[in-house]
């Protein structure tokens, strides 16, 4: 359905990923879901519903949250893209990914890169966010496993954490 | 020197910081050199003849692979329990999106073109779109009358009851489809050559399943297929019995190209092609006694089994066997069927048949109270099973369960009576009602009677080279937990860390059928199993003298390294034991049905809002016996998840159907409760151990499905007045039911189909 004209040409497109600067050769059109995925072999985001329902597909660009299976990879061009293979520092985990462990925010685990993303938005921009704003802060990223429970948690332990170092 | 408890800790998920950092391999991160993309051309109309397939202009056809019936190596079926679904439809379709072509092409991007150039011409016949049309057999759809399967139970004399009963109370309860809607669409890989034959990777819950009925279709003997699990990202039951129908669909893609093929179902195709929950209709007459004890019941228990018999047999078994509830009756008949419409085929999802039977029996508790002039607590009090009474199917209950104190427990944990109270007061003539609603239920673990002993999985646990231990089992890991609670059994047995235990990727070639992970059995059967093969291990040691007793995990370590050097592969195997009391009768359906239930009270306080009709859930308690809790984190998450998948067919999940197609098949249409939508859900457990699980677990996963619906829906009439009987339970609903009854105030009992 989202699939970009075959007529059109491929062009090239330069950003910077995960603090990389990268230059894909792609139809302009083309999701820029599928230009990680397939292109950058960055798999970790997901598509859940391919129209921006479901957000298992968030990714980060220039700091805010975005489903990158409605952004054509042209409006992409000179963006700072971080995904979920960004977020932890070698073996080191972030603060919101151990959280997200010990808290039982993870189960089948396809939600959870654009999950923790938008955790990590909400974080950025609430650094102590009351329980209404997580909810209301994750409210674009659906979970059919957990009920939403321990991943609130998580989220108000990876708050205090981030508080308290 | 003992290593601290592992069982009953909440020890990290085994495969977590793969899920975390997105490096967890799901089928569609997986490439293989030379892949194709494929794609499904299904059946536009619901019943008919096809009469032509034409492949239109404008399309490089020469570059497609096309796979239809004939190209099928062996037979042309989705081998499950009836062989009755074909893998693609060869000159008949039975339902909107049957699969009747398969394409393949290297580029991904041109296949949904190529799929719409298709165009196939029917010849159209009567089809039937409900289960009272089904019923009437005015076309026969499926065999002799469109029944896939009965059943009937019966205990005492339910013939004998009416005359002296005080009340007969009947009712008629309803339930939609509801959509698993696991976040992962379906999708397979499968490659094939001459020597090692198919292999598929998968999204996926019951590998030997998929394995069965790829030698089937694909006339290929067992060690020549080979199915694996990827990890797979939520299923629900939803990844039971589909997944064996799009292996069967990779494979022949790939048989026929010779090159691996990769298929992955978009949300649209996946939501309108794929199983559902079975939509329900329970009728109940209910004789009872002027002090509210139950002397007597009819439960007539009918599911939509959609076009193909599938696992409605199963499923139908299930819902008729609870249909029950934790109640004693002295006298019963429960008769069940499962029919067929011009639907895709209905299947499995959490459950399997109990929520809906569930949910028509604690509404009917609640209308049994009203009548008698009980609170809905007392009606339930009077009739709690007891230990030593017998269930529906006869079944002695010797578990130790005191339904009582649950209830009183989970009263108290909710402020039930207080709140009550005080919304009564409240309530009148505000904008907002308030409400509080309950039910009281069990549901069985493991399969149903002789299921288990039929099934006779076996479990298997290998001593590696490395002083490591490695369990291997094809019970799969969706989300629920299976990876961590079956490591965490094996080393509690062997005295070992967590740490030391891995598990074997769900591999045919490398794994032994340790049974599909459905049923709640995981835990229970499975888990009991791998306890064995454990202990296997360990008694090996120490019978080569190798290693002594008591031992170290450092000591353990060692011996197993020396063993392997010594006499190479390592492995110990445990078979599924049938208890010796366990007693079922597939006949008379009569007996042991389950070789243990978990019990459950759940409350649930609602606000509806009379502004615009919507309810609100304030705050859910769900409380539960579930024998030992084997991970507080993980069996929590169990219950929060599947208490909002019931919010969610309670509430917003309603799948809207025209002429057997599901017309809402998007996730920005069909409504599943996000973070913001949900109460707090409060769980908690009442711990109780259980002889026949590992370490006294019994079966978690679909028990918390069973009680929202029917505690909402209480609730709403609580707060409203007004009974409804069927879900989902959507604004209009009530706004409708709301309307009749001010236009209608004479007799308010008309309103919410109440009968």
């Amino acid at each position: 359905m989202t699939s970009p004209s075959v007529d059109v040409e491929r062009c090239d497109v330069s950003f910077k990923i995960n603090g990389k600067r990268t230059t894909v050769h792609v139809y302009p059109m083309e999701r820029l879901l599928d230009v990680l995925r397939h292109e950058l072999s960055l798999t970790g985001a997901k598509e859940g519903c391919g129209e921006g329902e479901c957000g298992s597909c968030s990714v980060l660009m220039d700091g805010e949250l975005v489903n990158s299976c409605l952004v054509p990879v042209l409006q992409a061009r000179g963006a700072n893209i971080v995904t979920i293979e960004g977020l932890a520092v070698g073996a080191h985990l972030d603060v919101l990914q151990e959280a997200f462990l010990q808290y039982g925010g993870a189960q089948c685990g396809i939600c959870t890169p654009g999950m923790i993303l938008a955790a990590s938005h909400l974080l950025h921009k609430k650094p102590e966010p009351t329980m209404e704003d997580i909810r209301e802060g994750l409210s674009g990223n659906l979970c059919r496993c957990t009920g939403y429970m321990q991943i609130f948690e998580a989220v108000a332990e990876a708050a205090r954490r981030r508080a308290t170092t | 020197m003992k290593v601290d408890h592992i069982v009953g800790v909440s020890v990290p998920r085994k495969e977590g910081v793969e899920k975390v950092t997105g490096r967890a391999q799901y089928v569609d991160d997986m490439t293989l050199p030379g892949m194709l993309y494929g794609a499904t051309v299904r059946s536009r109309i619901p019943r008919g003849r096809i009469q032509k397939i034409t492949f239109g202009q404008g399309i490089p056809w020469n570059e497609f692979v096309v796979v239809s019936a004939k190209d099928i190596p062996g037979k042309n079926v989705v081998t499950l329990i009836e062989d009755d679904q074909p893998c693609l439809a060869d000159g008949m379709v039975n339902h909107p999106e049957e699969p009747i072509l398969l394409l393949a092409h290297p580029d991904r991007h041109v296949l949904s073109k190529a799929v719409e150039a298709i165009s196939v011409e029917y010849d159209p016949l009567p089809a039937l779109f409900s289960m009272e049309e089904s019923e009437q057999c005015s076309h026969v759809i499926w065999r002799a009358d469109n029944v896939f399967k009965r059943y009937l139970i019966e205990k005492g004399d339910v013939d004998g009851v009416w005359e002296a009963a005080d009340y007969i109370i009947a009712g008629e309860y309803r339930t939609g489809a509801q959509e698993q809607l696991y976040i992962e669409n379906n999708g397979m890989i499968a490659a094939y050559d001459t020597e090692h034959g198919v292999t598929v990777w998968g999204s996926l819950q019951c590998p030997y399943y998929v394995h069965k009925a790829l030698m089937k279709l694909c006339n290929l003997p067992a060690d020549k297929v080979r199915v694996v699990q990827m990890e797979t990202g939520g299923a629900f039951g939803g990844k039971e019995e589909y997944p064996s129908m799009i292996a069967g669909h990779a494979a022949l893609l790939a048989i026929k190209s010779g090159r691996p093929v990769k298929i992955i179902y978009d949300r649209m195709e996946d939501m309108a092609a794929t199983t559902k929950r079975h939509p329900s209709r329970t009728r109940h007459r209910t004789a009872v006694s002027k002090e509210g004890k139950i002397l007597g019941g009819e439960i007539d228990f009918t599911i939509d089994g959609g076009a193909y018999a599938t696992l409605s047999s199963v499923v139908l078994s299930r819902g008729a066997i609870h249909a029950g509830g934790p109640y004693y009756w002295p006298h019963v008949r429960i008769r069940a069927r499962a029919v067929a419409t011009n639907a895709p085929p209905h299947g499995a999802f959490r459950g399997f048949g109990a929520p809906q039977s569930l949910f028509a029996l604690e509404r009917h508790m609640d209308r049994i109270a009203q009548a008698v002039g009980l609170s809905p607590v007392e009606v339930r009090r009077r009739n709690f099973l007891k230990p030593g009474q017998a269930t529906t199917t006869e079944q002695i209950v010797r578990e130790p369960i005191d339904l009582h104190k649950l209830l009183d427990r989970a009263l108290a944990l909710s402020d039930y009576r207080a709140k009550r109270e005080r919304f009564a007061k409240e309530n009148a003539g505000g904008m907002f009602r308030k409400g509080m609603g309950f039910a009281t239920f069990l549901h069985g673990a493991g399969f149903t009677g002789s299921g288990e002993r039929n099934l006779s999985s076996v479990v298997g646990v290998e001593g590696c080279a490395d002083g490591t231990v490695r369990v291997l089992v094809s019970s799969t890991e969706f989300g629920q937990g299976t990876n961590t609670i079956l490591s965490q059994i094996a080393a509690e047995t062997l005295g070992l860390p967590y740490a030391d235990v891995a598990m074997a990727q769900p591999d045919t070639q490398e794994v032994p059928n340790s049974g599909p992970t459905v049923a709640s059995r995981t835990a229970m059967v499975v888990g009991k199993l791998v306890q064995s093969a454990a202990l296997g291990i360990k008694q090996t040691l120490m019978a080569s003298g190798m290693l002594g007793n008591p031992y170290s995990p450092e000591e353990f370590g060692v011996a197993c390294r020396n063993y392997v050097a010594a006499r190479g592969r390592f492995r110990s195997w445990a078979n599924y034991e049938p208890p010796g009391d366990v007693f079922w009768d597939d006949e008379k359906y009569r007996g042991e049905a389950y070789a243990a239930f978990a019990w459950a009270v759940y409350v649930a306080e609602v606000t509806v809002d009379l502004a615009t009709y919507s309810v609100t859930v304030d705050d859910f308690v769900a409380l539960q016996e579930v024998g030992n809790v084997l991970h507080p984190v993980l069996a929590r998450g169990q219950i929060a998840g599947g208490v909002a998948q019931g919010i969610g067919y309670t509430l917003y999940e309603k799948v809207v159907w025209q002429n057997g197609r599901m017309q809402n098949s998007q996730m920005t249409n069909y409504i599943m409760p996000t973070s913001a939508d949900l109460p707090p859900i409060r769980v908690f457990f009442e711990e109780g151990g259980n002889i026949h699980g590992a370490f006294g677990a019994k079966g978690i996963g679909e028990l918390p499905m069973d009680g929202p619906a029917p505690a909402i829906v209480n609730a709403v009439e609580d707060a409203l007045k007004v009974g409804f009987n069927s879900i989902p339970l959507l604004p209009e609903d009530i706004f409708a039911a709301l309307s009749a009854r001010s236009h209608n105030k004479s007799n308010p009992d008309s309103a919410g189909g109440s009968q």
